[in-house]
């Protein structure tokens, strides 16, 4: 008997445990939700006990960002900026990641760390001087600015991955083709490229995340409403002089957080394995 | 015999061409990616070390070396050693915060139980949504008037509404929030990859340990933690160096404030660099953070060498 208590003690508090968990990661997004449905009557009375709908929930401030700011512009940015960055990424990255790959010097390793190392170096301290780059480009201000700096980050880090995915890919494969008359290139083209669909695919997904989760340069490059991508525009738009229009600000960050965090989760782990996969290995 | 010699030079040659033509076609392959990145992170890198010595604002782009000048200024101003106290502190304090909650959840997830992938899904969010929406979302959760952890502590009694704390308006606090924020947003991190080093641990190693006598805790520190301890190390490095650098969580909540109490290295190289202009100043500011970030390199390369033997 006092065994089945015991088994009863620890399943109990074992998944105490996990909803500790659970609630500490989740609850601001359960804040955020319920916050982006609630009449601003119900939001702004402290006597209210704010943890439910004290009123009937509303969509009027996901029909206020719509109809009232630029929130669908800046969908429409970020959109663009992703979608470019992802083809500026693929077109270097896919190549380098390849050569790196395929390279059999000590050289070829030391550019591949070289390569990843710069994926370590911050905004914070390029984006003075790349805010002056920006400036003799003439993209001040401009959403292309964004497009022209993001891959900075995304080709490294894209490369890496695509790196250690070309190394578990046999180069017998591509050896059969050249000897059957393929050139390097196109042994390369019609063979390697195709079976790496699926990491090309994680690699737009990452590439697309990461220009959604990037700030610090957006801030620095973009200051005109129309162009700011959108968690800029969310943070810093929806703000008007000193007061926050708290249902709104919330909507806005739901809309644009909850694509980013199903992308995000379904191809985590393979971002685990591409930061740390030089040490599982040993 | 001429004629037998001549044809054992020639596959050599060819081979030696062959391989040339590998090297140029390597070359070119990798050659877009370098330049992209030379261009845009090597050549920003040596600029800013020149604005750095350099007397460069944005209203007079002058070219004029000034020296160490610059960094003089940086450091005699009075607010400098509290930046520099609040950066470590906000880096050290959530990363130790995040490994210690991150190494429990870890504990916890490691066995299977019905929903475990719904758990975890819900759990790794604070780390897959972007941080600026995330801090904004805190930022309401801290509100002065509305905060619903005042309100909890209001109906639970334990403090009446003239004395609730005012989270961003009190420096210690405010400090306190901003650590508690990136760690909050580190710990999935740590989870998952302390879950990742624990399932890279062959079972049979535990299991002969086991036999041999060893317990629950010699078990964990001596032979798990070990063998985890290269991917938790890699794990930190990322932790650490996104931190240091770190702007958008003070950005986005304190501003600094109140009263500088939670400005870091990168917001002020920003409100100096950016918002004042002062760009030489600013590039001074933030090449504070390379030595760090250089430690955390010659780290990250030992920990990668170490992987190839």
């Amino acid at each position: 008997m006092p065994r089945t208590l015991r088994k009863i003690l620890g399943e109990t508090s074992f998944f105490v445990g996990v909803a500790f968990f659970t609630i500490l990661a989740a609850f601001p997004f359960y804040w955020m939700l319920i916050t982006a449905f609630k009449q601003n009557s119900d939001l702004y009375n402290v006597t209210n006990n704010p943890f439910f709908f004290n009123e009937w929930p509303t969509l009027e401030h996901i029909k206020y960002l719509f109809r009232e700011t630029l929130f669908a512009r800046w969908l429409w940015n970020s959109l663009v900026i992703g979608v470019c960055v992802t083809a500026i990424t693929i077109v270097t990255a896919v190549p380098a990641g390849y050569a790196l790959a395929r390279m059999k010097s000590k050289k070829g390793e030391a550019l591949g760390i070289a390569v990843f190392l710069t994926y370590l170096v911050p905004p914070t301290l390029l984006f003075l001087p790349l805010s002056r780059i920006v400036a003799v480009l003439g993209l001040q201000n401009s959403m292309w600015s964004l497009v022209l700096v993001y891959p900075t980050f995304t080709i490294p880090f894209c490369a890496w991955l695509l790196m250690g995915f070309f190394k578990a890919l046999p180069a017998e494969i591509e050896e059969a083709a050249i000897v059957d008359g393929c050139s390097l290139f196109g042994a390369f083209i019609k063979m390697a490229i195709p079976l790496s669909v699926p990491a090309i695919l994680t690699v737009v997904i990452f590439t697309f995340t990461l220009t959604l989760q990037e700030f610090v340069y957006a801030l620095t490059f973009v200051s005109s409403s129309d162009q700011k991508p959108i968690t800029l525009g969310v943070t810093t738009d929806l703000v008007r002089g000193d007061v926050f229009f708290w249902g709104e600000l919330m909507a806005g960050a739901l809309i644009a957080a909850v694509p980013v965090a199903i992308a995000y989760n379904l191809f985590l782990d393979r971002f685990i394995t591409g930061i740390t996969g030089g040490a599982v290995k040993g | 015999m001429a004629v037998i010699a001549e044809p054992v030079a020639k596959p050599v040659s060819r081979l030696n061409f062959l391989l040339d033509r590998r090297d140029v076609f390597e070359a070119i392959l990798v050659a877009p990616a370098v330049i992209y990145v030379l261009l845009l992170v090597g050549l920003p890198l040596l600029l800013a070390i020149y604005y750095s010595l350099s007397a460069y604002t944005i209203y007079d782009p002058t070219w004029k070396f000034v020296g160490l000048s610059n960094f003089i200024d940086v450091v005699e101003n009075p607010t400098f050693p509290q930046t520099l106290a609040n950066t470590f502190i906000f880096t050290f304090g959530s990363q130790l915060l995040g490994l210690v909650i991150g190494k429990f959840g870890a504990f916890l997830l490691l066995r299977p139980f019905p929903g475990r992938k719904i758990v975890r899904a819900l759990i790794v969010l604070p780390f897959v949504i972007p941080v600026a929406l995330a801090t904004i979302a805190w930022r309401w959760l801290f509100d002065s008037l509305y905060s619903v952890f005042n309100w909890t502590l209001i109906a639970l009694h334990i403090m009446d509404r003239a004395d609730v704390p005012n989270w961003l308006g009190t420096p210690w606090l405010a400090m306190l929030c901003v650590v508690i924020i990136n760690a909050w947003r580190f710990f999935p991190f740590a989870i998952v990859i302390f879950l990742a080093g624990l399932t890279s641990v062959p079972q049979d190693v535990i299991d002969a340990a086991t036999v041999d006598g060893a317990g629950f805790w010699r078990r964990n520190y001596q032979i798990i933690l070990p063998m985890i301890l290269p991917i938790v190390a890699i794990g930190l490095i990322f932790g650490i160096v996104f931190t240091f650098t770190d702007l958008s969580i003070v950005f986005l909540l304190t501003m600094g404030g109140p009263v500088n109490a939670t400005s870091v290295l990168g917001f002020a190289g920003f409100q100096t660099g950016i918002i004042s202009g002062d760009v030489s100043h600013g590039a001074a500011i933030s090449l504070f953070m390379l030595p760090v970030l250089l430690v955390v390199v010659v780290f990250m390369l030992r920990f990668i060498r170490r992987r190839e033997i």
